[in-house]
């Protein structure tokens, strides 16, 4: 069997096993409620996680999103509020601001040669303050096309519900699928991860496909964002903090190797389902702090990052001996 | 017979001359050939790395290009391929003047490349390896399928039938160095340049290289085969050439060159022995200091006897790759010698470690002082300072005082050219750097002292005062181990010579035997059977 498929298999074993055991506390959880619940209440994770994914699949780190979805809400609280502007146009204009965004930061890690670290470090605090800037109060939106989207949705036999921004997030990923494994894109971006000096040498275009994927991930942490203000009806400056740091332990969960270069989007939906059915069920408990949540990710991914070392010395030996 | 062919056949063989424009004129006409170097001049801040170096490459034939470390082999290819620019001459390729900007600017125009470390990902499959950046597509999606049918059918060609769709890094290196020609040869296909292809294979795996190259030759590539085996050489090549020093030493016939011509070629000794040194007599004669019986290492150097005298000086002469280096180091404690025995004075040694052999008053200043000698930024001073202050340990520290005095007595005894000792060492000429860090040895008043190519890259007149000081050392006593490329130099201090070949010592020459002439033979034996690089 392929190895590279290792990580993957083990995310998906791992999250059928946890279904299974909290089935068996308890079976309501198996209800078409809840899982279209799952997917509503992390859509927003899960589209942001898509573009974090293409970012560590090239050996880089994208710290802004958070922020970035924050200052999306906001934006789209403020011009909702105080103009009569269409939310599909405001919509439109906020992604185009946010995948600029990204492009741009895309531009210096690779024209400047800086970390994209300290690049997305400085564009989270820039994202941040901008979103501050516009209004420091949390903004309802009031909207009637948001009251409209809320009622769209498809009903699943037994009362759940896939609803507009869950089915969302499905669509996201399987565009990411496909972008990822189909396409020169995806190609390139898994050669970037694989070492950026080498794939130029191989005429990989690095500088595009660099600013490509750090703009995919701004366009995708926005559109993460207007699903979270379609989700909250809402904007504030303070939300989404860490959002960023979710993303990142949904991708190395599903199995994405953080240096970069090995992995699939796939595995990161998984990821987040793990964290959302980590999150259901504690609220399912109820005596349990919702902190539960946060030390048992911290398990797994310690756990994940374990297993990609082994498998990684493991395919390493047999290679001396084949 | 064109000029061109003159050179080719080089007998008497062609020194690299070209300076009339007439001779041009014939190179260039020659239909057979696919690529043409003329006049390549590159420098580097400090020294010539190719002074107008000549090299012509015909369609189906492999031409190896040889010569030792720093002797414009790879600067050479970096020219041909566009990963240097050249500062003077002509690159001809299929009869058009070419001029490419960037190796990819290279590969377009036709010249692949494959080095010793693939340059390839490993983390992509073997199909993606070979197509990327033009797989095949429909309506903007790779067609997956249709890439591994095509990826299977390029492989085939070379004889190759592994899972296209695993990663590339999964297989073994041999493996990789095919696709990597293959995608090569697919992307390029006039010229193949293979840099050291050979260097971790193993000998069935060399078998199979070796199969695939002249398959491509009998396609009428180029190809330039880049290796210090001299076996191999002889297998495959058609064609030779050899640079030294940055010059061209000339092209031949492989067929009908002897082996000992061709070291004599890569080695040069055209410059006739220098007198030998006169103190050798009653120095040989002294009780052997340092003993090392059946001393070796598994895998890096076969197991060799080596008694050393004090005050006296052991050449040891060999082709790159010959166990030279692995020597040095294996006295020297870096590899640990995992078969036979050390003694100093009578009494057995314990050299495990480059700590231990410090302690046992042991120096070794290796082969590339830049990489494994100097710390750049540091300045002179703190150089020579550096292994005086290992030995004695941390929590002594040598005062500045001490460190000023100890600086400037070696800056003038060694005449270090530097304007201050605070200078940071990077900035001083190669020489002076080597000189500095023979101080630093000799700071540490050593009894053994192991000098891994003490002239390499430095300067004619830098190369008398180096071994000047060789024999002034070896005179005061200290007992000496130099490896050299140079044999007129070996030949100058060494009261003894050991030869290696293939990792092993093959011979030792002593008193009247040593000649660049007789060192030269025993390089050039032919291996007896069954051994293989």
């Amino acid at each position: 069997m392929n190895q590279k498929y290792l990580p993957l298999i083990a995310t998906i074993v791992i999250f059928i096993v946890s279904y299974a055991v909290c089935a068996a506390q308890y079976p309501n959880i198996l209800s078409t409620r809840v899982v279209g619940n799952l997917l509503t209440d992390n859509a927003f994770l899960g589209i942001a996680a898509v573009g974090m994914t293409f970012v560590i699949l090239s050996g880089g780190i994208d710290l802004s999103i958070g922020s970035v979805i924050a200052f999306t809400g906001i934006f789209l609280a403020v011009m909702l509020e105080s103009t009569s502007i269409h939310p599909l146009a405001a919509f439109a204009l906020v992604l185009v601001i946010t995948t600029l965004f990204g492009a741009i930061m895309g531009a210096i890690i690779h024209y400047l040669e800086m970390p994209a670290f300290i690049v997305t470090l400085a564009g989270m605090f820039l994202a941040r303050g901008m979103a501050f800037v516009l209004s420091i109060d949390s903004i309802p939106i009031k909207h009637p096309f948001y009251a409209a989207m809320k009622g769209f949705y498809y009903k699943l036999p037994g009362g759940g519900r896939i609803t507009l921004i869950g089915g969302l997030m499905v669509l996201v990923f399987a565009l990411g699928i496909l972008l990822a494994q189909r396409t020169r894109f995806g190609t390139n971006v898994y050669a970037l991860g694989g070492g950026a000096q080498t794939s130029a040498l191989m005429g990989v275009p690095v500088g595009r496909t660099t600013i490509l994927i750090y703009g995919l991930s701004g366009f995708l942490a926005g559109l993460s964002g207007i699903v979270y203000s379609l989700y909250t009806s809402a904007g504030y400056s303070l939300a989404t903090v860490g959002v960023e740091l979710d993303a990142i332990a949904a991708v190395v969960i599903g199995g994405t190797l953080l240096t970069g270069g090995a992995g699939f989007v796939g595995g990161t939906l998984v990821g987040v389902l793990i964290q959302g059915l980590i999150q259901t069920y504690i609220t399912f408990d109820g005596s349990l702090s919702s902190w539960w949540t946060k030390i048992l990710i911290g398990a797994l991914l310690f756990a994940f990052i374990l297993m990609q070392k082994a498998i990684l010395l493991l395919s390493r030996q047999n290679k001396r001996y084949s | 017979m064109s000029t061109a062919d003159a050179i080719a056949c080089g007998s008497p063989y062609f020194t690299g001359d070209l300076r009339f424009p007439g001779t041009l004129v014939f190179m260039l006409n020659n239909t057979n050939d696919i690529l043409t170097a003329v006049g390549i001049v590159k420098t580097f801040p400090g020294a010539v790395a190719l002074d107008k170096v000549n090299f012509s490459l015909r369609r189906g034939e492999v031409h190896a290009l040889l010569g030792e470390n720093g002797a414009g082999k790879s600067t050479l290819i970096k020219c041909m391929t566009g990963a240097y620019r050249r500062d003077a001459g002509t690159l001809t390729l299929d009869g058009t003047e070419i001029d490419p900007h960037d190796t990819l600017d290279a590969q377009k125009l036709g010249i692949g490349t494959v080095y010793q470390e693939v340059n390839l990902l490993g983390n992509l499959s073997v199909a993606e390896n070979l197509f990327l950046g033009r797989q095949p597509r429909r309506f903007g999606l790779v067609q997956t399928g249709e890439m591994k049918k095509r990826a299977n059918a390029l492989l085939a060609q070379y004889g190759i039938n592994i899972n296209v769709s695993a990663a590339l890094g999964s297989f073994s290196v041999a493996i990789q160095q095919v696709v990597a020609i293959a995608r090569a040869v697919d992307l390029s296909g006039k010229v193949l340049i293979l840099d050291e292809p050979t260097a971790s294979l193993d000998a069935q795996e060399v078998e199979m290289l070796f199969r695939i190259v002249r398959d491509l030759r009998a396609r009428g590539l180029g190809i330039v085969f880049i290796t210090h085996f001299l076996e191999q050489v002889y297998d495959l090549t058609d064609r030779i050439t050899v640079l030294r020093n940055g010059q061209l030493v000339g092209t031949r016939e492989t067929a009908s060159l002897p082996r000992r011509e061709l070291v004599t070629m890569m080695l040069g000794h055209e410059l006739q022995s220098a007198e030998k040194a006169v103190a050798e007599a009653e120095s040989s004669s002294g009780p052997v200091q340092f003993r090392f019986s059946n001393y070796g290492k598994a895998g890096t150097i076969k197991p060799f006897d080596l008694d050393v005298r004090k005050g006296e000086v052991v050449g040891i002469a060999g082709l790159l790759g010959s166990g030279r280096t692995e020597t040095a180091e294996l006295l020297f404690g870096v590899h640990k010698a995992d078969s036979g025995t050390a003694e100093i004075g009578g009494k057995p040694a314990n050299l495990s470690s480059p700590r231990a052999a410090i302690a046992a008053r042991f120096g070794f200043c290796p082969e590339d002082r830049k990489v494994d000698g100097i710390i750049g930024e540091l300045s002179v001073r703190e150089n020579i300072a550096l292994a005086l202050q290992a030995r004695r340990g941390w929590a002594r520290p040598l005062s500045a005082a001490e460190q000023n005095a100890l600086a400037d007595r070696y800056i003038k005894a060694l005449d270090i050219r530097t304007s201050d000792r605070e200078k940071p060492i990077r900035l001083l000429s190669g020489g002076n750097q080597q000189k500095a860090i023979l101080a630093r040895w000799l700071a540490t008043n050593p009894e053994f002292l192991i000098l891994d190519e003490p002239t390499r890259g430095i300067d004619v007149g830098a190369h008398a005062e180096i071994i000047r000081l060789i024999r002034e050392l070896c005179a005061q006593g200290m007992s000496l181990i130099v490896i050299s490329s140079e044999l007129e130099e070996l030949v100058a201090y060494s009261s003894r010579v050991l030869v290696l070949r293939d990792r092993a010592h093959v011979a030792e020459l002593t008193g009247s035997e040593i000649t660049t002439e007789h060192i030269v033979n025993a390089i050039a034996a032919a291996p007896g059977a069954g051994e293989h690089p």
